[in-house]
């Protein structure tokens, strides 16, 4: 598809010297004097337009060329030519000093084209107001003859200015928009158009007798023209239709500051209106709005009353009227796929228009609910319609404790069968998560299911991780609580497998007979024995609150020991670091002491059970490692309280070199916190049992050469141990000997060249210069307790009360602020 | 409303690094987002707006790269006349881009990756995804054949009026349309017109 032709053409025209450009020039300038325009002429206008989109630096036109562009735009009647103009202008600048000038007259024939090119080079609000101003006046002083064809775009410019402007809009002309959309919403044409020959834009009587608009299965249609009636042609006032249709949803929620002052006459009238709902067969269809039909029905009887309504609650209470009839119609069987398709966005648009009339006005809420809870019920057990479901949901939300609504099955749906049976489905993934971040305070607030359920939405992030971790990045911290803190940890942790078995579900559904030989054999059969179901039950578990983890994780890996290098799961295991950051930023706030306490052990536990995919391990350790010392750090007396199974970590040597990351810092955290000063309760024995564990360590890994298979150990870990056994000692005398006993024959040791439990010089030196002063520093024994235990005012500080350093700081203080006038 | 349509490439361009693409089509609507607030000169802001649109081919670039990785899918190169199947082997995504990444609001690009090439419409993140889907695939669709992408030709390239004629019958200034196939069918006659010309 791309060719290396277009690569060539690419730098040909970003490449093409300036003498040959200006050549080219005024090559077109001429070509363009004349008055036939031929072949050459629009093959030179694309390569010129080429010539200038291609590089992101400007080119400037020569003036005359740009004029002569300019108004060839304006006046010319050949599409291609105002187009190409169109686009060659926009990708250059008009000289400065001279900006686009478009004549007061010439706005109402203001073409499409030209207004595009209007709208990218406006350079300020005030440019936007005078073409809204314009455009509006195009509007009311049309003539309803002639070819109507520039009226059609008038919409979808005001809305682009709306969308980067909207007080370019006056008072007056937000009011004359409300009522021409009234018009064209719920009064347009419901005879078909001309014929199916022309374009359709001509009104007025034709040889043949249309006949009336039909619905998308074919039957007469009985109500107002909506985006979903079809006829052979369209009048210009059903065109209106759809374009205000489509901008519909936009204008009501830019211009959705309550007017206030609502009398009480129109409340009444709303509420009689909320007793019917049946639509009328409004037969004339001269009359305008302000004659509303004479046929006696309901929703006429109200329109009469909705007359007295100021234009913009009128166009709420139209735009309200349209969006049921719509909702209605998309109940029909359409004919064609892409009417289907049409209808579901339909409904879409319609709930959500719905869902922001009813935000503005709440007593619209009772009207609306019934029509949302039918099509709620239409719609809730087929999952095709999923993504209608959602803007349903967003209803119930907003309106459903108002109404008085149980809104229980909806979060079922929301949050049980979605995410278990629709992980795989991008869009929906996307609009869900969008969904939960846009109403995150309402949904902790009042839907305790969204908290429970993360193991199911943890499924959206399983599947497709590159696409939704910004969202989860955005929606973990909600998710943290102290009820649910070490199951999502575990969850996290657990998320490759989860993806693994994802994979397989699906896999198993598409296949459900096993082929011989095929691919993830072994893990799908063992998905399907049912001796392991209980394991993948588990992960595919729905709700929290049914146990943290599982007894045979590693179990559970080995079965899924061919799906490390599965692309979907090495993505995964590739957010998980960034999800574990996020989870312990937030779990710090959310913990308390005993949760703390849990979660370092969870942290040694898991250090070891983990899935092993390449590189997943260490850069899970490394998080680890981080936030242990952060913990720790936050609060040093959890090292005293669990100090057993810390202990028993550090005292593994089988760790120092499977684990290091972790074991370095379990190390340093116990030298440093496992004192008095951190928790009252650290007795002598504690610390001298722990100074012996860790000297055992420090002897087996400093005598022989590393286990088999494992690496030498880094010299950061020696080091560590060094320095905590040196710490320990500090803060309990007796054990000084020992250590500088073990430091002085390290010394010697090294000094014979090569060791068996390293390599490298430059690290054996390092490794000796700390235990020399360490050694060194521990002969002053009470030097060494403040150098190494220092008390918290040293590691706290606290300076501008202490009164010797603040007079400094106050004066350099009072220095700047008296110097910075 | 649709801030911006592109097509660019998703594949590997030799004499580009790896994971960058080349913007074959752009086109944005509306008024420059940097041009009501900031104070730059316009030949700034134009570069700006391209550098974005760069970005963004980027990000969708990488997400198709992904997706098509995850999903162990193989390319298979259709010949032109076969747009329908080539359509219905797209695959298709939305990537939310984050406010200031790179535009000062929050906005979802939703793409439909073509073989080697990527058709990615930039929306306001409260758009309907829906119909979005529903007019990316038909703009696609119009492409490939008006513009017979599925040859090695560089009809994109030089036949962009066709592009903007599109966009203005079906999208017109980023507007998204509720077009039922009747509408839809008088407005691609007009298309049709004028592609024959």
């Amino acid at each position: 598809m791309y060719s290396h032709g277009s690569e060539s053409l690419i730098k040909q025209a970003r490449e093409i010297q300036e003498p040959e450009l200006q050549k080219f020039y005024s090559r077109i300038a001429k070509l363009l004097q004349g008055r036939e325009y031929g072949h050459e002429t629009i093959d030179s206008l694309q390569r010129l337009y080429l010539i200038l989109s291609a590089t992101k630096y400007t080119r400037m036109l020569p003036s005359e060329l740009q004029k002569r562009l300019l108004s060839l735009l304006l006046s010319s009647s050949v599409e291609q030519l105002q187009v190409l103009c169109s686009a060659v202008l926009r990708e250059t600048l008009p000289p400065s000093g001279q900006e686009l000038n478009f004549n007061q007259d010439t706005s109402s024939l203001l073409s499409s084209h030209a207004a595009v090119l209007l709208l990218s080079q406006t350079g300020s609000r005030g440019d936007l107001s005078c073409l809204s101003a314009q455009l509006l006046r195009s509007l009311e002083g049309r003539p309803s003859e002639g070819p109507a064809h520039s009226l059609t775009h008038t919409l979808p410019i005001i809305n682009t200015i709306l969308t980067h402007s909207p007080e370019c809009l006056t008072e007056d002309h937000v009011t004359l928009l409300s009522k021409k959309l009234v018009d064209w919403l719920r009064y347009a044409s419901i005879q078909q158009g001309g014929g199916a020959s022309s374009g359709g834009f001509f009104t007025g009587p034709r040889s043949r007798q249309p006949g009336p608009i039909a619905e998308l299965d074919g039957t007469v249609s009985g109500d107002f023209f909506t985006v979903l009636c079809v006829g052979q042609g369209f009048t210009e006032d059903q065109w209106m239709n759809v374009y205000s249709f489509s901008m519909l949803r936009h204008w009501l929620l830019t211009y959705n500051s309550t007017s206030g002052g609502h009398t009480t006459g129109d409340t009444a009238s709303r509420l009689q209106l909320s007793l019917s709902l049946s639509h009328s067969h409004s037969h004339s269809y001269d009359d305008r709005s302000e004659v509303d039909g004479s046929v006696v029905s309901m929703v006429s009887a109200t329109s009469s009353s909705s007359r007295l309504l100021p234009p913009k609650e009128r166009l709420r209470e139209k735009a309200f009227q349209y969006c049921q009839r719509l909702i209605e119609q998309s109940d029909r069987k359409a004919q064609k796929r892409t009417d289907t398709e049409l209808q579901k966005a339909c409904l879409v648009e319609a709930v959500c228009i719905l869902d922001s009339v009813c935000v503005e006005d709440a007593s619209l809420v009772y009207r609306a609910f019934p029509c949302v809870k039918a099509l709620y019920g239409r719609l809730s057990s087929d999952l095709s319609f999923a993504r209608v479901l959602l803007p349903i949901a967003q209803f119930y939300l907003n309106h459903g404790e108002m109404a008085a609504v149980d809104c229980e099955c909806v979060w079922k749906l929301v949050f049980g069968r979605f995410p278990a049976e629709l992980f795989n489905d991008h869009f929906l993934a996307h609009e869900l998560l969008q969904f939960l971040r846009q109403n995150l305070g309402n949904l902790q607030l009042r839907v305790p299911q969204y908290i429970s359920s993360f193991p199911n939405l943890l499924k959206f992030l399983a599947w497709d991780s590159p696409a939704v971790v910004d969202d989860f990045v955005d929606l973990l911290p909600s998710l943290v609580t102290a009820g649910t803190a070490v199951e999502l940890l575990h969850s996290l942790l657990d998320l490759p497998c989860l993806s693994a078995t994802l994979v397989l579900q699906l896999r198993s559904m598409y296949f459900p007979i096993s082929e011989p030989g095929g691919r993830g054999l072994l893990s799908l059969e063992a998905f399907r024995s049912p001796s392991y179901r209980g394991l993948f039950l588990f992960l595919l578990r729905g709700e929290a609150g049914s146990g943290d983890t599982i007894a045979r994780l590693n179990k559970l890996h080995e079965l899924l020991a061919e799906a490390v290098d599965w692309a979907r799961v090495v993505q995964c295991a590739q957010t998980v670091p960034v999800l574990l950051h996020v989870y312990f930023n937030t779990v710090i706030t959310v913990a308390d002491e005993k949760l703390l306490a849990q979660l370092i052990l969870v942290l040694l536990e898991r250090s070891s059970l983990l899935f092993n995919i390449p590189k997943y391990i260490k850069e899970i350790h490394r998080v680890f490692s981080c936030h242990l010392l952060r913990l720790c750090k936050l609060r040093p007396s959890l090292v005293v309280d669990q100090s057993h199974e810390l202990l028993e970590f550090a005292g593994t040597t089988a760790n120092v070199f499977s684990k290091e990351d972790v074991f370095t810092h379990v190390v340093w955290v116990l030298g440093e916190y496992l004192s008095v000063s951190s928790d009252s309760r650290c007795s002598v024995e504690l610390i001298t049992s722990c100074f012996e564990s860790l000297e055992a360590v420090l002897f087996e890994v400093t005598s022989s050469a590393p286990p088999p298979g494992e690496a030498h150990a880094a010299p950061r870990v020696i080091t560590s141990l060094m320095s905590a056994l040196a710490k320990l000692a500090s803060r309990s005398h007796d054990l000084i000997p020992r250590v500088s006993l073990f430091l002085s024959k390290l010394r010697t040791v090294t000094r014979g060249g090569s060791v068996p439990w390293c390599s490298n010089e430059e690290d054996i030196a390092a490794v000796v210069t700390r235990g020399e002063e360490l050694w060194s520093l521990l002969k002053v024994p009470s030097v060494a307790q403040i150098v190494l235990t220092p008390p918290p005012h040293v590691t706290t500080p606290q300076w501008h009360r202490d009164t010797n350093a603040a007079m400094p700081l106050q004066l350099r203080a009072l220095t700047s602020l008296t110097q910075s006038h | 409303m649709v801030h911006c349509f592109l097509i660019h490439t998703i594949c590997p361009i030799n004499v580009l690094g790896a994971g960058e693409s080349r913007v074959l089509y752009s086109r944005v609507f509306g008024p420059d987002e940097n041009t009501l607030d900031g104070d730059l000169g316009p030949e700034e802001r134009r570069l700006l707006q391209k550098e974005k649109l760069l970005v963004v081919a980027r990000q969708v670039r990488s997400a198709v790269a992904l997706s098509r990785e995850a999903s162990g899918q193989v390319v298979v190169e259709t010949v032109p006349g076969e747009e329908g199947v080539a359509l219905m082997e797209a695959d298709s995504g939305v990537l939310r881009l984050r406010a200031g990444d790179p535009f000062s609001g929050e906005r979802s690009a939703l793409w439909l990756g073509i073989q080697s090439l990527g058709f990615t419409l930039v929306c306001e993140p409260h758009e309907n995804l829906l119909l979005a889907e529903g007019t990316l695939r038909n703009l696609a669709r119009h492409c490939l054949e008006h513009l017979h992408m599925l040859a090695s030709g560089s009809e994109v390239l030089l036949k962009s009026d066709r592009i903007d004629v599109l966009l203005s019958r079906l999208l017109p200034h980023g507007q998204l349309l509720f077009l039922n196939h009747r509408f839809v069918q008088s407005l691609e006659k007009e298309v049709t017109a004028y592609m024959a010309k």
